[in-house]
Parts: structure tokens; C-alpha cells; sequence
């Protein structure tokens, strides 16, 4: 494999120096590669995505051993050249299709206004574009669109619009934060196929985030689990659903129902409590309060375990092992 | 649209025949008017004569009645001191309480913008909070004290503008800025709150991760959305200034409609005064629909329904 487009190494972020999003991450994402980040909600995804972007509101504060994009270093990139970046080689979208256009404008003025911007295109140039891809992206009669604004739009065109958007400008990552999740299940398929589809055509490297391990099922290539800002499972996607190793991974997996293993009679498997909340100078497993394995040593440093080549974790047990004290 | 303009006329009309009852009302409650006309020393036929001649012996529905019909056409009576009609004291007044008026919107849109979107910004910080202390302190100041204190200190001691009159722009400085002064405040802390909610919106987050920049991200963006608030506002806001200039035009002696309004209270005019109420409430609900329209036309969610 060559190198990889997205590098991220220990990549924490704080919000006012007290509390801690996202503890020392790391996960790279290769050149037309799908990577899921799964986890509860609060567990750091978006925090992180935000991050990569350099989007964070003022009172989070990033830092990391390396951060890096198409190589390179975003850490040391200065805002106006990260704003060059932003919308251009790395674009977002985000759950929220409702909101996330702004209101005042319309959808023609939308999609154009960042291709102008970074291609130095003409508005005539930007609107063909915005016509060509809103076709692509499976909207239809897009130059009557054109012309139209959000409100006019349903949640699901709107997330198509969105998709558009980010890919005016043929960017080589795709962050896409739950882009379904707000979206009927019907179009929710439909809208991740279409970005299988655009990752082939486009050769995009996609960060999709979801609580969803369906939609990790569907998509992903490689997948990161986090927990508490952490990420606590690292591997293919074929992986972690042949053989998951962290026990939240194996929480998580046991909360979805397969037809034909599931019986009705038999609860659903789920996890206890909430995921807490981290302050900076936590140490051991954040998972050992909801963990049916924890013992006191599970409060001390946790080191990384390899089950591959391409597959590690973040607990002190192998399943071999969970699966004992299980049945203990 | 053309169904949502005429609704609000509609609604608008009927404000103003509210507007004109009470009016009515209180100018015939603050005492018998053929007695105040008729001026101290009169005898009590002279006062009988008056009440005859003014028609107001008659019932006071009568009265209304009357009013309301010649009003409708244009006919607001005849003043009782000018010795003229009402229109023509109300016409030859207008220009210069709209200017005055205008004058002191646009000083205060000038600065309340401006002045919201820095606070909004930085909030949180001490520009924040200097903002709002200088809104506060505008927003407790009242007009004629801050009109003597302007005069004092421009007209008397520095002797850079004239202190009172309508003859050059100069004259319209002072007055403009203490109309100014009483919209400033809340237009500022509008625009803050509107800029402040619409950074923190989701479509601002798809603006910067856009790329675009942080001109167009404010300017663009944001403030298009934070402003269709301020702009009806603002336009309320004139309609309350041209009550307010009677104050400053008192303080002035800028013979507006504001100062005619002043006189004529003074002197139980009431033809001129149920005008002046009438007019400037036309005025008020015009304004009104004014403001609603702009924001249907700023808003294309309110535009299409």
C-alpha cells in the first residue's frame, strides 16, 4: 500500500483543559479507502473529525504526534492555508441535513460559492459543475434546484445536496459525520450507496462516522471503535466482525439482532450505564465500569494488544479469557 | 406574497380605526374643550357660541362620526390656533421630522451593526462586555438631558453645529444623534444575539468547512441571517423615533410635527392633535408592514408561505 492519505497518531483533544474528548487516537486511512470510527454517542467521532479538520470551537485544543494530510503536516499548517484545504482536498458533511445549509441562500448560490472560491472558476463554470454533480448525486431536474432554497428541499435531498457540495471541488477525503442517521432507512440505503458508488468513481478516501454497525457493515473498509475518547479496536472490517476482540466491540456487536442466531424469547444483548465523561490525567480502562471483566487491575495502564497483523486493541484480556470468566 | 401583503392591510386598517377611537377618547377627556378654546375671561355665551360653532354640543357619537368620515377623505379639520388646516400644518412639518427620523435611524444602524457583530465575535471577552455596558448606559440616558449635554458641549463651548433651527444639515447632526441614541441599544443587542446564534449554527459550520473565508463566513453567512431580525426591527424602531422626536424637536426647536404635537397639547388644539396621532399611527403600522415585508423578503422560508 502506498502512503497513506489521512495520518493521525495520538490525537487528543480537550475542551477548557478539564475535560478530555479524544485520548490519544491514532488510525490512518489509505488512498480511496472507507474508514468507519463507531462508537456511543459522546465517544469523541465527531470531536475527532472536527479536529482533522481544524474546525474546533475555540475552547477545544488539539494535539497530537502527527498529524497528516496527503503528507502534509496539519499541525503546523497555518489557518489561511488550511482554509485553502477545507471544502477543496477535504470536505465534510454532516448529520444534520436540515441545518446544515444556510437558510438565506439558495441551493445554486451554495454549491457554487466554494468551487468559485478554490478553483477561481466562473459562476457559469461552478453552475454546470453544480448541475453535472446533482445529477450524479441523484437528484433530479437539478436546474430547477438550482434556484431553490433548503426549506423547499426534503432531508433526504438535502443530504444529496450536501454531497454535492462536498464534491465540487473533487477532494481526496470525504469526512462524513452520521450522514444518515437523520435520513428514513430506505434513503439512508440508498445515500450509502451512492457513496460506495462516488468512492470508486472519484477514488475518495472516505471517514465515515456512525454509531450504526450496519452502516459499518455496508461501507467500511477499515474500522476504529472508540470509547471515551480512546480508540479501543483497530481493524478490517471483515475483522472485527469475524472476530472482535475489546469487550465493548463484543458489547456492541451484541446488540444487533441477526436473523436466524437471535431468538425472540432471549433479551438482546446490551450494555450497561452510559459512557462517562473523561477529565484530563484519567488512567486504566474507561470501559471497566460497564465492563463485566473488570478487575482492579483493569485501573492500571492498559496496554495495546496485537491479535494480527492489522487488527489491536485496548484491553488487558483475550477473548480466550473473557470467554473463561464468562463461563466462570 | 400578494395575499400576505393584503392580510397585513387589512390588519393594518383596523389598527388605525382603533388608534383613531382613542385618540377621540382622549382629547375629550381631558376637559370641556368649548371652555379652554373659549380661553380664560369668556363669558359663559361666548363658550355656548364656540360649543355651537365647533359642533360640540352634539352627541359624541355624532362627533366621531363626523370625524371619521371627513378623515377618510383626506379632511382633518381645521386647527383652532393656526387658523388653518390641519393637513396643510401637518404636510408643511412633515419633511422635517422624516428627516430628522431617517437621519437618526441610519446613524443608528451605522453603529449598532457594526457594533453587534464585533460584540458577537469576541463574546465573552471584555469587548463584549464594553459593549453592552455603553448599550446600558445609552439605553438609561434619557434624550433631553443628552440633547443639552450635546448642545453644551458642540454648540455652546465648542461651537462646531448650530443648537437649534432647520436651516442647513448641521441643524440635524445633534437631534439625529440623540434620536440615535434611543434605538442604538436595542438594534446593538439584536444584532449581537442574532450574530451570536447564527454562528453557532450548523450552516456556519458547513461555511468554514467550505474553506470559504472568514469575510465571507461573517459577513456573508452570518450576518444575512442575524440581520432580517434587526432590519424589521429597525424599522419599528423609525416609527417609535418619530413619536420620540417630540421630545427632541422640543429640545431643538425643529419645527417638525413632533413640536406641532407639543404646541398643540399645550393648547387644547385637538383637531391638531387627533391628527398628529392619526398620522404618525399611519405612519407606525405602514412601518410595521414595512418590516414584515422586508423580512418576508430577506427570509425566503416566510416568503413562500
Amino acid at each position: 500500500m502506498s502512503a497513506p492519505l489521512l495520518e493521525i497518531e495520538d490525537l487528543s483533544v480537550t475542551f477548557n483543559e478539564r475535560m478530555a474528548a479524544v485520548r490519544n487516537a491514532s488510525f490512518r486511512i489509505g488512498r480511496g479507502e472507507t474508514h468507519c470510527v463507531v462508537g456511543e454517542s459522546g465517544c469523541g467521532k465527531s470531536v475527532s473529525a472536527l479536529a482533522v479538520m481544524n474546525l474546533l470551537v475555540s475552547a477545544a485544543k488539539r494535539t497530537a504526534k502527527r498529524l497528516s494530510f496527503a503528507g502534509e503536516d496539519l499541525l503546523a499548517m497555518p489557518e489561511k492555508r488550511m482554509a485553502q484545504l477545507r471544502g477543496n482536498r477535504m470536505a465534510m458533511i454532516f448529520q444534520e441535513p436540515m441545518t446544515s445549509l444556510n437558510p438565506a441562500y439558495t441551493i445554486g448560490s451554495q454549491l457554487t460559492e466554494s468551487y468559485r472560491r478554490h478553483k477561481r472558476a466562473s459562476q457559469r463554470d461552478a453552475t454546470a459543475r453544480a448541475v453535472k454533480l446533482m445529477g450524479r448525486v441523484g437528484i433530479t431536474a437539478p436546474e430547477m434546484r438550482l434556484g431553490q432554497f433548503p426549506h423547499q428541499l426534503s432531508g433526504g435531498l438535502r443530504q444529496r445536496v450536501m454531497i454535492a457540495m462536498a464534491l465540487m471541488c473533487e477532494p481526496e477525503l470525504l469526512i462524513a459525520d452520521e450522514p444518515t442517521t437523520a435520513l428514513d432507512v430506505t434513503v439512508q440505503a440508498q445515500i450509502l450507496r451512492l457513496l460506495n458508488e462516488l468512492k470508486d468513481e472519484f477514488g475518495l478516501s472516505i471517514l465515515l462516522i456512525t454509531h450504526d454497525l450496519g452502516v459499518v457493515a455496508r461501507v467500511a473498509d477499515s474500522v476504529s471503535v472508540m470509547y471515551a475518547g480512546e480508540v479501543v479496536e483497530h481493524t478490517t472490517a471483515r475483522q472485527l466482525f469475524a472476530d472482535p476482540q475489546h469487550p465493548y466491540t463484543r458489547g456492541l456487536l451484541s446488540c444487533i439482532p441477526v436473523p436466524g442466531k437471535s431468538q425472540r424469547d432471549k433479551p438482546l444483548g446490551s450494555i450497561p450505564g452510559v459512557v462517562p465523561q473523561v477529565s484530563v490525567g484519567f488512567s486504566g480502562c474507561a470501559f471497566r465500569s460497564r465492563c463485566a471483566f473488570a478487575d482492579a487491575d483493569c485501573a492500571g495502564t492498559i496496554n495495546t494488544q496485537t491479535a494480527t497483523a492489522d487488527h489491536n486493541y485496548l484491553c488487558r484480556l483475550t477473548p480466550t479469557r473473557q470467554k473463561e470468566l464468562a463461563r466462570a | 406574497m400578494v395575499r400576505f401583503i393584503l392580510r397585513r392591510a387589512a390588519l393594518g386598517l383596523l389598527v388605525a380605526l382603533t388608534v383613531m377611537t382613542l385618540a377621540f377618547m382622549l382629547t375629550r377627556l381631558s376637559g370641556d374643550l368649548a371652555i379652554s378654546i373659549a380661553g380664560p375671561g369668556a363669558t359663559q355665551e361666548d363658550i355656548e357660541i364656540i360649543r355651537k360653532a365647533y359642533g360640540l354640543d352634539q352627541p359624541l357619537y355624532i362627533q366621531f362620526a363626523s370625524w371619521i368620515s371627513r378623515a377618510l377623505v383626506g379632511d382633518l379639520g381645521n386647527s383652532y390656533f393656526f387658523k388653518d388646516s390641519v393637513s396643510n400644518l401637518i404636510a408643511a412639518r412633515m419633511p422635517i421630522t422624516m428627516t430628522l427620523g431617517l437621519v437618526g435611524l441610519g446613524l443608528a444602524l451605522l453603529v449598532s451593526i457594526p457594533l453587534g457583530t464585533l460584540a458577537a465575535m469576541r463574546e465573552g471577552t471584555w469587548v463584549d462586555r464594553a459593549v453592552t455596558v455603553v448599550t446600558m448606559i445609552g439605553q438609561a440616558t434619557p434624550s433631553f438631558w443628552f440633547g443639552l449635554i450635546l448642545m453644551i458641549t458642540f454648540g455652546l463651548t465648542l461651537g462646531w453645529l448650530p443648537i437649534s433651527g432647520t436651516g442647513s444639515w448641521q441643524h440635524f447632526v445633534m437631534p439625529g444623534i440623540v434620536l440615535a441614541m434611543t434605538a442604538t441599544p436595542a438594534l446593538t443587542r439584536l444584532t449581537r444575539s442574532g450574530m451570536i446564534e447564527a454562528i453557532a449554527s450548523d450552516y456556519i459550520r458547513t461555511a468554514r468547512a467550505k474553506g470559504l473565508t472568514r469575510r465571507s463566513i461573517i459577513f456573508k453567512h452570518a450576518l444575512r441571517n442575524a440581520a432580517i431580525p434587526v432590519v424589521s426591527i429597525a424599522a419599528v424602531q423609525l416609527g417609535f423615533m418619530l413619536g420620540g422626536s417630540i421630545v427632541v424637536e422640543t429640545v431643538f426647536a425643529l419645527h417638525g410635527v413632533g413640536f406641532l404635537a407639543w404646541e398643540s397639547i399645550a393648547k387644547n388644539d385637538f383637531p391638531v392633535v387627533q391628527a398628529v396621532v392619526l398620522v404618525l399611527a399611519t405612519i407606525y403600522i405602514c412601518l410595521t408592514m414595512l418590516s414584515d415585508i422586508l423580512n418576508a423578503l430577506l427570509d425566503p422560508r416566510i416568503r413562500s408561505t
